[in-house]
């Protein structure tokens, strides 16, 4: 059997980039274990989402920390993209979409009946997986959520500091009336970061943001990821698992299931520390989508 | 039999060249140039016909008349060719519909592109373009024996003449609104999603999505739609026949009867000149000038397109 500490990420050669070190640590089963957040942005208990009839997602529990970076994990058509916009009801937009069971943001109920999704989603920002920038100046780009939010402030300090919180204020500084469209790949992921930052979100969500990017580009991200973990609480969906064991602190892992009936469902199978899951994984199928097996 | 297929396989016939010749595509690529011949011959068929009798008509009308002064009537006796009262008229009207097409045309697309559910866009959009196919002598109809008496009524004080600027001007309006919006919900329906999500990611609502992510995404098409929609207005003719009238009196009231250029010319071109008179050629010379102001516009259109066009992969 493998040992699965042979695939930790100092290993995969993406080292040889100028990665720094991944924050992974290796802890025998002797320490204590922290599964649940201490401090939890999100409790997630119970949720099940649907599209129409059919349950894309069933039974998930789990917690997301504050300033913590949490990486969701598992192969496609697991529903870890759906559990995560749940987080912002983004779901919301899609016909049919339907949530049940509960989710706690702090201790108010996401989707209780007084709770206005707008509200939800300004303070709770997205990343996605394709770079969408506005066809807008770069300037526009970052200004249109305060605009539309009515924050109050000095819009051109605004911009220069969501740009330098994203690390993008130096390239861009002297082009900021361009079309955003004329940045690279990489530079318009950070621009739709640098966009979130600007309403002053508490949460960041990111939906495979480095997908569509090189590695240079990829690397770049995710060292602002741990640079913005300090202010902000992350939550991404990853399909790079070394990804995920370079940046988030508790790594939850999904994959599909067959029920009795037949029918797929998403399943939350292990949530846990990075470490942990990525050295001492508890469940067979986690240890088996890590070491290559399966996914 | 396998080592025949081999020897066959590996022989002469190996050669890459064409191995029959194929008479089929020939035909079809000839057949699709004639049919994109057709358009263009067309528009040069027009030019050359509006060319000639144009030419003879500033020869027997100075430039000067022409556009310096602003008397009409090529079928009076003494005739008069001062041009603008039917260009000014022309505007006018175009410019009604406008005002009434662009804010409801827009809204419609707005409302189908972005808060139909896709039953209700299955239904309404069709309907929409079943609206574009309405005769326009309908409309003009409706335009002289509804509109107008309708307005005489409520408004009294704006003293509509029996055929007026107004009635046909909110008729062509009206004519024009599936172009604009059918064509502009096209080009907003092509803006992609992301854009959308990105917006409501920022705590957006619909409304401010709507306005100021997919219109201005959407914005070369929608300019389009809009040159689309002023060049047929202008050009328009059974509306502004019907309910605008012939009178070509130089005024700016909307109220009045007025006469456009494209009314000028299916009256005159209805047996009212002889031909060959200089009445008869005044009908080229006013349809000349109408082609060269929807081509400038088109051409405007089209360069406006080009410069706004965002790429989208």
């Amino acid at each position: 059997m493998t040992d699965p500490r042979n695939l930790m990420p100092t290993t995969t050669g993406t080292a040889q980039i100028g990665l720094s070190v991944p924050n992974v640590t290796v802890r025998g089963p002797e320490v204590p274990r922290n599964i649940e957040a201490l401090d939890p942005v999100f409790t997630v208990s119970g949720l099940s989402v649907f599209y129409g009839d059919y349950e894309a997602v069933r039974g998930v529990d789990m917690t997301i920390g504050n300033r913590e970076i949490t990486a969701m994990i598992g192969p496609s058509g697991c529903g870890k993209s759906t559990v995560l916009r749940c987080f912002n009801r983004m779901n919301d937009l899609i016909p049919g979409a339907r949530a049940a069971g509960k989710i706690l943001y702090h201790d108010e109920d996401l989707y209780g009946d007084h709770v206005d999704p707008i509200e939800v989603r300004r303070r709770i920002g997205m990343v996605f997986q394709k770079p969408n920038p506005f066809p807008k100046s770069i300037y526009d780009n970052i200004a249109y959520g305060p605009r539309v939010n009515g924050l109050k402030g000095k819009m051109d300090d605004i911009v220069e500091e969501a740009l330098t919180k994203a690390a993008l204020w130096d390239e861009v500084k002297d082009k900021i009336k361009q079309n955003a469209l004329s940045l690279s790949g990489g530079q318009q992921q950070r621009l739709c970061i640098a966009r979130a930052i600007a309403v002053k979100p508490d949460v960041i969500l990111m939906d495979e943001p480095c997908s569509a990017l090189d590695p240079i580009a990829t690397t770049k991200i995710e060292d602002l990821m741990q640079e913005l973990s300090r202010d902000y609480t992350i939550v991404i969906v990853t399909h790079n698992m070394q990804q995920a064991a370079r940046v988030s602190d508790r790594t939850a892992f999904f994959t599909a299931e067959v029920d009795s009936a037949g029918v797929r469902h998403g399943r939350l199978v292990e949530f846990d520390e990075t470490s942990r899951i990525f050295t001492n994984p508890s469940d067979k199928r986690t240890e088996d989508y890590i070491t290559g097996r399966f996914g | 039999m396998s080592a025949q297929h081999l020897k066959t396989a590996s022989g002469a016939s190996r050669s890459l060249a064409r191995s029959r010749p194929r008479y089929g595509e020939f035909a079809v690529k000839a057949v699709l140039l004639l049919a994109a011949m057709v358009s263009i011959a067309t528009t040069v068929g027009i030019v050359a016909a509006l060319l000639e009798p144009t030419i003879e008509f500033f020869g027997e009308v100075s430039f000067g008349e022409f556009f310096g002064s602003t008397t009409w009537g090529p079928l009076f006796n003494p005739p008069a060719f001062g041009v603008w009262p039917v260009i000014v008229a022309t505007v006018e009207i175009t410019l009604i519909a406008i005002v009434v097409a662009v804010p409801l045309g827009l809204a419609a697309a707005i409302y189908l592109s972005e808060y139909a559910t896709p039953r209700i866009r299955k239904i309404f959009k069709p309907v929409l373009e079943v609206l574009a196919g309405v005769p326009t002598v309908v409309f003009g109809f409706f335009a002289l024996t509804f509109v107008t008496p309708v307005l005489q009524d409520v408004f009294p004080f704006l003293e509509l003449e029996a055929k007026n600027a107004l009635s046909a001007g909110l008729l062509v309006g009206v004519m024009i609104i599936p172009i604009v919006a059918s064509l502009s919900e096209d080009s907003m329906a092509a803006v992609p999603n992301g854009l959308r999500e990105g917006s409501y990611a920022l705590g957006a609502s619909k409304m401010l999505t709507s306005v100021r992510v997919v219109v201005p995404a959407a914005f070369s098409g929608i300019v389009a739609a809009i040159i689309l929609a002023i060049s047929r207005a202008a050009g328009e003719t059974m509306i502004v026949a019907i309910a605008g009238g012939f009178k070509s009196v130089f005024t700016l009231y909307p109220g009045d009867e007025m006469a456009t250029m494209a009314a000028f010319i299916a009256q005159a071109g209805s047996g009212d000149a002889s031909v060959g008179s200089t009445a008869y050629k005044t009908i080229f010379a006013v349809g000349s000038l109408l082609f060269i102001m929807t081509f400038a516009m088109n051409y405007v259109s089209a360069r406006m397109v080009q410069k706004y066009r965002e790429v989208y992969d």
